[in-house]
């Protein structure tokens, strides 16, 4: 494993974000919103829980990341270059011919991306059914799914809530970035999604809501939390803040999927420390 | 004396063939299904491999990612629900199958509006143009029972994804000394010069039946059952239109979107020749036995022997 308890992950996350500004201003498109709020759940997800090894990313007994809100891919190449998967440098060509990088999440590209994503709602399905084959196997790695809280409306996520249940599925934990903001508007004004934890409750999960998202403590201890969690699956629903990091960008509707400007990248590097 | 003709429905091969090769060890099965394996047959491999057995309710969409996520592991997986309902995964099939292109095979019973009395709900005649549009889909359908046994083995043993449509009629075993079944490979089973009759699935024995009424007339027709329609048996399609001057394809499934549109955009480029489809035009089905619905359809022999007079008309004009 390349890291370690000694890994600094404020650092981490500081040049995380950094990368995930230039990649979308370099790319001219990308989602910068999502990738954000979602920054400290995968640094601490990576650096202190998954049982993982870039020089082997094809290891059986690796635990499983899968991607649900594909369109998140400036943090997911973030991450596996601050991880060692790939070099830093080749985060520039994100989106463009003939990069690994694509538009989202596709299944080995690079070799740490586990499934292929950006029609959302059927990550937990595919990691439902990662679980279910390593349990068949007797294997016991564990199953992180990252969802957002629009994709929630997907009506499979709850086929497959249902169905991890009714399997009596543990290992599989399924992390939710609540950003209260989707493709058009605020979440609450296009279709309400809450209370989550009682509907997860209700389909038979152990819950862990208001996390603070962006407090790599509160963060670390909720995800140990859910590692440890046997017999059913679990859930984390994460507080976060679309766009955290940049002023302009915090909870603004306009920053789900558009690309910076010039000015407002100039301003955004200039608040978003080294 | 009188010869009593065997007959069973594609769908009874399903879930023998599934025990008979995990039991073979040559492929490391699990199986995914959504409430209807008593009737794909799928669920007499539960009875033998319960823990290899994953039910996820009617839940279709559920289904197709959580065999996805299963084939990353290397399993070999089966899912099946019927074709219509199949179709209701399509999004799903794109994304957690057929785009990263897993070792996933849908084995979709009751296809074709050979369903009958279930009306046009249950009757898939769209699942062929479905399957056939996702890039990395084999697409395959059976015309008996013999055939649909050596066709599920066969995409056991190739890796990808693959979409099979089995059907709930009884119909007369037409490989009675075995199937010759190859990926990719037309069966030619009947020769002729006059022109070429093919099908898939429960066609192919009505086109033969065409071909002795033809034969009785001096049309001497060749039978070609494209038993595998992705990837299409371009060189046989080709040789049956110079060798033979004029082709009829015939298949329970949408006309415009079906084998016949793929067979004619093949030949327009190799060697165009009179064509005339027997399929469904754009309408729907509705309840009836099995081989009355198939008429109302024009799914006949006596369909087949029409569109080859016609055919062969032009041919000759």
């Amino acid at each position: 494993m390349v890291t370690t308890e000694q890994t600094d992950l404020q650092s981490v996350t500081r040049r995380i974000r950094r990368h995930i500004v230039n990649q979308v201003y370099a790319a001219k498109s990308g989602h910068i919103g999502g990738s954000m709020s979602s920054t400290e759940i995968l640094s601490v997800l990576y650096g202190r829980i998954l049982r993982h090894d870039p020089k082997r990313p094809d290891w059986a007994e690796r635990d499983r990341f899968i991607m649900s809100k594909g369109h998140c891919t400036p943090l997911q190449y973030a991450i596996l270059a601050e991880f060692g998967y790939i070099p830093v440098d080749e985060l520039s060509t994100f989106r463009q011919k003939g990069s690994r990088l694509q538009g989202h999440s596709v299944l080995g590209k690079p070799a740490g991306v586990e499934n292929s994503a950006g029609s959302l709602g059927m990550g937990l399905s595919f990691g439902l059914g990662i679980r279910l084959g390593l349990r068949l196997r007797g294997q016991d790695p564990h199953v992180y799914v990252l969802m957002g809280d629009g994709e929630q409306q997907e009506g499979q996520v709850w086929e497959a809530a249902m169905a991890a249940a009714h399997h009596g599925v543990d290992r599989l934990v399924a992390l939710i970035d609540r950003n209260g903001i989707q493709n058009d508007d605020f979440t609450k004004n296009t279709m309400e999604s809450t209370p989550l934890d009682e509907k997860y409750r209700a389909f038979g999960w152990e819950v862990r809501t208001d996390v603070d998202g962006h407090d790599l403590a509160a963060v670390e201890a909720a995800l140990t939390w859910a590692r440890d969690v046997r017999g059913k699956p679990a859930c984390v629903i994460f507080d976060t803040v679309k766009g955290k990091g940049v002023s302009f960008m915090e909870n603004n509707p306009n920053f789900h999927g558009a690309p910076p400007t010039d000015d407002e990248y100039a301003r955004a590097m200039q608040e978003l420390p080294a | 004396m009188t010869t009593v003709q065997a007959t069973a429905a594609t769908r009874d091969a399903l879930g023998p063939t599934l025990v008979r090769l995990q039991q073979s060890g040559a492929v490391d099965l699990v199986v995914v299904d959504a409430d209807l394996g008593k009737s794909t047959t799928s669920r007499k491999f539960k009875d033998a491999y319960p823990e290899r057995f994953f039910t996820v309710g009617v839940a279709e969409q559920n289904m197709v990612s959580v065999a996805g996520g299963l084939a990353t592991l290397g399993y070999t997986v089966f899912a099946s629900t019927f074709a219509v309902f199949i179709e209701h995964a399509f999004d799903q099939l794109r994304m957690s199958v057929a785009q990263p292109r897993l070792n996933v095979k849908i084995v979709a019973s009751h296809g074709g509006v050979s369903t009958g009395e279930d009306g046009a709900s249950a009757q898939s005649i769209e699942d062929i143009a479905l399957f056939s549009s996702l890039a990395t889909f084999k697409v395959g359908v059976p015309a008996d029972v013999v055939e649909a046994e050596a066709m599920i083995e066969a995409a056991a043993k190739d890796p990808g994804p693959w979409y099979i449509r089995t059907g709930r009629p009884k119909l007369p075993v037409l490989y009675t000394d075995g199937s010759r079944y190859e990926i990719g490979k037309a069966g030619r089973l009947r020769e002729g010069n006059d022109v070429t009759l093919v099908a898939y699935g429960l066609m192919v024995e009505r086109a033969l039946r065409a071909a002795d009424v033809l034969a009785a007339e001096g049309i001497q027709a060749r039978v070609l059952n494209i038993a595998t329609i992705r990837p299409l048996d371009t060189a046989a399609l080709e040789a049956a239109a110079r060798e033979t001057g004029a082709i009829v394809v015939a298949e329970e499934h949408l006309s415009h979107t079906g084998l016949g549109a793929m067979a004619a955009q093949a030949l327009a480029t190799r060697h165009p020749v009179p064509m005339e489809f027997v399929a469904i035009p754009d309408r729907y089905g509705e309840s009836g036995t099995w081989d009355q619905v198939l008429e109302i359809m024009g799914l006949t022999p006596q369909g087949v022997v029409e569109a080859a007079r016609r055919v062969v008309a032009r041919k000759r004009a």
